[in-house]
């Protein structure tokens, strides 16, 4: 895209206060027709609220600066309006209804209508064209909750265009999808470059902004660092990386010498049937875990790693159908979460907000969640020793917070994910597993959760870190497994992983013995 | 000027310090204050004489509600757990009219029978705490069966008819603290209890002090702490002298009595002991808490079970009030509780309230009752009043915590932030131990 291009829209000099907080100061936005905005910050540098500021979730006059849009200065002061100008926004949690089926949400809203009565119809010959604008090959009749994230994904933004878009707003787009998906997603974008239509891509991810984008905005601390554009400046990850944090960071992971200890743990043939269907979620999955080692395990969206953590951490998902757990050379049982956390174990969950945190708890009430008895005497908790306990581990993980009565509702996702490795560290397990643990996470954070996780391997723990991120589980596991379709289809060393060995594993049943 | 920041961030608590922030106490406070001004104008006397404030009918008041308050403290646990129970009233229904039965045709002794009666509680909340727990039928649908099925087993049993209750028995409803020692003009029982009250509070204030800096925290100012103190004592003399100086043979009532000790007992459980914070975490986020270890089905099954023990006490103290057991006990006392927790600051997707919060919430809607009975106000119209006021006081709060501005019961209901405003013993008759600076 030629710099040239007319400009669309201009965001000049916006600044946003909440009470006590500067959210966004003096930032200034200018997308060109046509082209493929990133805008790129940590956590909490103002991405989303720039993004609310322009979709009139935060409507005007509680903002001061100007917005102009397609020549005007716009006003909105609500969503609907913006939308009627052909502003959508997509947010990073789907806005669907799991039990409405695709057309239905699609129309949501914006339900084509007939003397009245919604027209049927129409919405199903639209939904149709639309799916197929989207590469969407699924019934319109299917329901939400009856496809992956991914599809979910295209739902959203054939949603946004059935609403006629010309700018098209996308936070996060793929944090929740996996490379296949991820990529076709990137696809269908660059697709739509082609049909002109105007995109505002935030996203974490430095190597899909690289590949994409046009011009790149950072922001930082609420202010607008730079514009770039992305073929004239020459930009790559590493300098993308540096106007976000401000300063060169030398290495994506810290430097770190693994200490490798004996097998202490050991899962085998390993069956679990789906909650609900007859379906085989574990099939006869066999792995081990030495202490001080950390273990990756890759695969994509839906191939049953988070199933197989949850179900050997206390039978928490699925039905337990067959399997042996052998820790320290004793085989043990654990039948719920609590026999689990008794015997040494810490499951980290991929979703915070849903099932990690109780975000209406405070960072202290947070920390001492799963193991009341080590702050309890003869029954009663001990203040004392719960605030010292949270404070403690604020102060060594290095969590942003004022106090530890700060409530983890208030904290950033880095944040949030510190308070959840304090919570389990507190638990003295002897191996953690990691859902995602990175997820949603700012580059700066990410460097310390790794060194977290590092340094918990040192002290001779076992660490599991399940990752849809091939270079995160490449840079920092010492054995990698792969996962497809629920069954282990392979086990690559540190120095045989690299992103084509995985992803030809975690894509096909067959068993390769590469050790 | 800086005296007085000090003195109003420190004494109720939070910067964002306010009138609002006073509360629910403050409402108290308030509408006490009106009746009293109302009741005197009404009968042509000074302020001192109005009729809310006098002996008897601060005992009255507490009598009479003594049975919907301790029903408020189970209910804030069943919501606070997320679910709800319509059951209560005819739970208590249920229970008075059997226990009445085994004193007036098994010639039950009356403490036998109030043994029994707590043992129908609890085979009833295991009953109504299985549906909900290990087969998962939502609380409202199990509590709305319950509801029909024990107020139907209520009139079964007794045919329809009223079954009287020995004298024994009646003490725990009607009954007062015995009189001893040397005549001071006041029920000396009732003046040791103040005394004991009186106590308490300088040393909760004490420990928290120390709390504080053992968690390396400034506490409050010496002199704040000092005010506190002295507001809470003065309340608590008052009260005291009040419920101790009425007719002869009156004092502070049993069942008010009861009441206290089951505030205090439950209190601490909520705050204090692991079991409780699991209630918590199970109404914020249950699959959080199910992840953490926290066994759902069994605390789901215990505050069940407890709202069920608790509803027979409630039975029972109120068949004790009113000497007989009869077909009509109970009725809408599901509702008075669900209003007194909720204007108390509970959540109604649960994980927030607390227990003095409903108490003081119940404590509102009783001197309401009490003041608009007094001043003659009809039934209907009471009952107008007391359904805009419930909507007015969650729906205050609402409006206040979407604005992000400080929230009133939100401050009720953090036990454990430093922010958190005392709440002097509620009408002070309760000295439950203020929630004072004890955050970190």
């Amino acid at each position: 895209m030629t710099t040239d291009a007319p400009i669309l829209l201009e965001m000049r000099s916006i600044t946003k206060e909440f009470p006590g907080v500067k959210a966004l100061s003096d930032v200034n936005l200018v997308v060109r027709s046509g082209e493929i905005h990133a805008i790129c910050g940590e956590n909490g540098a103002g991405k989303s609220t720039l993004m609310k500021v322009l979709s009139g979730v935060y409507p005007y006059g509680t903002y001061s600066g100007d917005i102009v849009y397609q020549g005007q200065e716009a006003r909105f002061s609500d969503i609907r309006q913006s939308e009627r100008a052909g502003i959508v926004i997509i947010h990073q949690e789907l806005a669907l209804i799991p039990d409405m089926s695709i057309t239905e949400n699609m129309f949501l809203g914006n339900e084509p209508r007939r003397r009245g009565a919604i027209d049927w119809k129409v919405a199903q010959k639209r939904a149709k064209e639309l799916m197929r604008q989207v590469g969407l090959d699924e019934d319109p009749d299917t329901l939400i909750k009856d496809i992956g994230v991914g599809k979910q994904q295209l739902v959203e933004i054939a949603k946004a265009f059935a609403k006629d878009v010309k700018l098209l707003i996308l936070d996060e787009p793929t944090a929740a999808l996996n490379e296949a998906d991820s990529q076709h997603l990137l696809d269908l974008l660059r697709g739509f470059r082609e049909q002109g239509i105007t995109s505002i891509m935030i996203s974490h991810k430095l190597n899909e902004i690289e590949a994409i984008s046009d011009s790149i905005t950072i922001l930082r601390d609420g202010r607008t660092v730079e514009t770039l554009d992305v073929k004239g400046d020459g930009v790559d990850e590493d300098r993308i990386v540096r106007g976000m944090v401000g300063r060169e960071l030398s290495s994506r992971f810290p430097d770190h010498t693994p200490k490798i200890g004996e097998v202490f743990f050991e899962v085998s043939n390993w069956n679990v049937k789906h909650p609900i269907t007859d379906r085989l979620v574990c099939k006869n999955e066999t792995f081990t875990v030495r202490r001080g080692e950390i273990v990756g395990f890759a695969g994509l969206m839906g191939a049953g790693r988070t199933e197989l953590a949850m179900s050997v951490f206390g039978r928490s998902y699925g039905v337990f159908q067959s399997g042996r757990i052998v820790k320290d050379g004793k085989e043990i049982q654990l039948k719920t979460v609590a026999d689990a956390i008794h015997h040494g174990l810490a499951y980290v969950s991929e979703d915070r907000k849903a099932i990690g945190l109780n975000l209406l708890d405070d960072i202290k009430t947070s920390t001492v969640a799963a193991k009341l008895s080590k702050i309890s005497h003869r029954g009663v908790l001990s203040e004392v020793e719960e605030y010292e306990a949270a404070e403690a581990y604020r102060k060594e993980l290095r969590t942003k917070a004022p106090t530890v009565d700060e409530g983890v509702s208030k904290l950033s996702g880095g944040n949030q994910q510190k308070v959840v490795l304090a919570k389990w560290m507190f638990t003295d397990p002897d191996l953690l597993i990691l859902d995602e643990p990175t997820r949603g996470i700012d580059v700066g954070a990410k460097y310390e959760i790794y060194g977290i996780i590092q340094r918990l391997a040192d002290q001779g723990k076992g660490v599991i870190v399940i990752s849809s991120e091939l270079p995160e589980l490449i840079g920092l596991c010492d054995r990698i497994y792969t996962v497809f379709e629920g069954q282990i289809t392979g086990e690559l060393s540190r120095e045989q992983a690299n992103p084509e060995s995985l992803m030809k594993q975690m894509t096909s049943t067959k068993k390769m013995q590469t050790r | 000027m800086s005296r007085f920041k000090e003195l109003q961030k420190n004494l109720f608590g939070g910067t964002t310090s306010n009138a609002r922030q006073f509360g629910m106490i403050f409402t108290l406070v308030a509408i006490v204050l009106l009746f009293q001004l109302l009741t005197a104008n009404n009968i042509g006397v000074g302020f001192g004489d109005g009729l809310t404030l006098r002996s008897d009918n601060l005992i009255a008041l507490l009598q009479q509600n003594s049975y919907i308050l301790i029903l408020a403290i189970g209910m804030l646990m069943v919501i606070v757990a997320g679910h709800i129970d319509l059951s209560v009233g005819s739970v208590a229904a249920f229970t008075g009219i059997l226990v009445a039965k085994s004193m007036a045709e098994w010639d039950f002794p009356w403490p036998v029978a109030i043994l029994f009666g707590l043992a129908i509680g609890a085979v009833i909340g295991a009953w109504q705490g299985f549906w909900v727990a290990y087969v998962g039928v939502p609380a409202f649908i199990v509590t709305l069966a319950g509801m029909l099925l024990f107020r139907g087993a209520n009139q079964f049993v007794g045919n329809a008819n009223t079954i009287p209750v020995p004298e024994g028995f009646q003490d725990i409803g009607a009954g007062f603290l015995p009189e001893w020692g040397p005549d001071t003009g006041y029920n000396n029982s009732t003046l040791l209890l103040g005394l004991i009250a009186c106590v308490a509070v300088v040393w909760r204030e004490w420990s928290a002090r120390r709390t504080r800096i053992e968690m390396s925290a400034d506490p409050a100012p010496l002199w704040v702490s000092g005010i506190r103190v002295a507001i809470m004592l003065a309340v608590l003399i008052f009260v005291t002298l009040r419920f101790a100086g009425g007719r002869v043979g009156t004092s502070f009532p049993v069942s008010g009595l009861i009441l206290v000790v089951l505030v205090l007992l439950y209190s601490f459980y909520t705050r204090n002991t692991a079991g409780g914070r699991y209630i918590y975490a199970v109404g914020g986020n249950s699959r959080a808490a199910e992840l953490s270890g926290v066994k759902l089905k069994r605390v789901n099954f215990f505050v069940m079970m407890n709202m069920s023990v608790l509803a027979s006490l409630a039975g029972m103290i109120f068949v004790a009030r009113s000497a007989a057991s009869g077909p009509q006990d109970g009725l809408n006392w599901e509702l008075d509780a669900i209003a007194a927790v909720f204007i108390g600051g509970a959540a109604v997707s649960g994980g927030i309230g607390t227990i003095s919060g409903s108490i003081v919430g119940g404590l509102v809607m009783a001197v309401l009752n009490n003041g608009l009975q007094l001043l003659g106000v009809g039934t209907d119209r009471v009952s107008i009043i007391k359904g805009l006021v419930l909507l007015l006081a969650v729906a205050l709060d609402v409006y206040n915590k979407s604005q992000g501005r400080f929230s009133i019961i939100g401050s009720l209901t953090r036990p454990f932030r430093k922010d958190t405003p005392p709440a002097p013993g509620a009408t002070g008759s309760n000295p439950e131990p203020a929630k004072t600076t004890v955050g970190g």
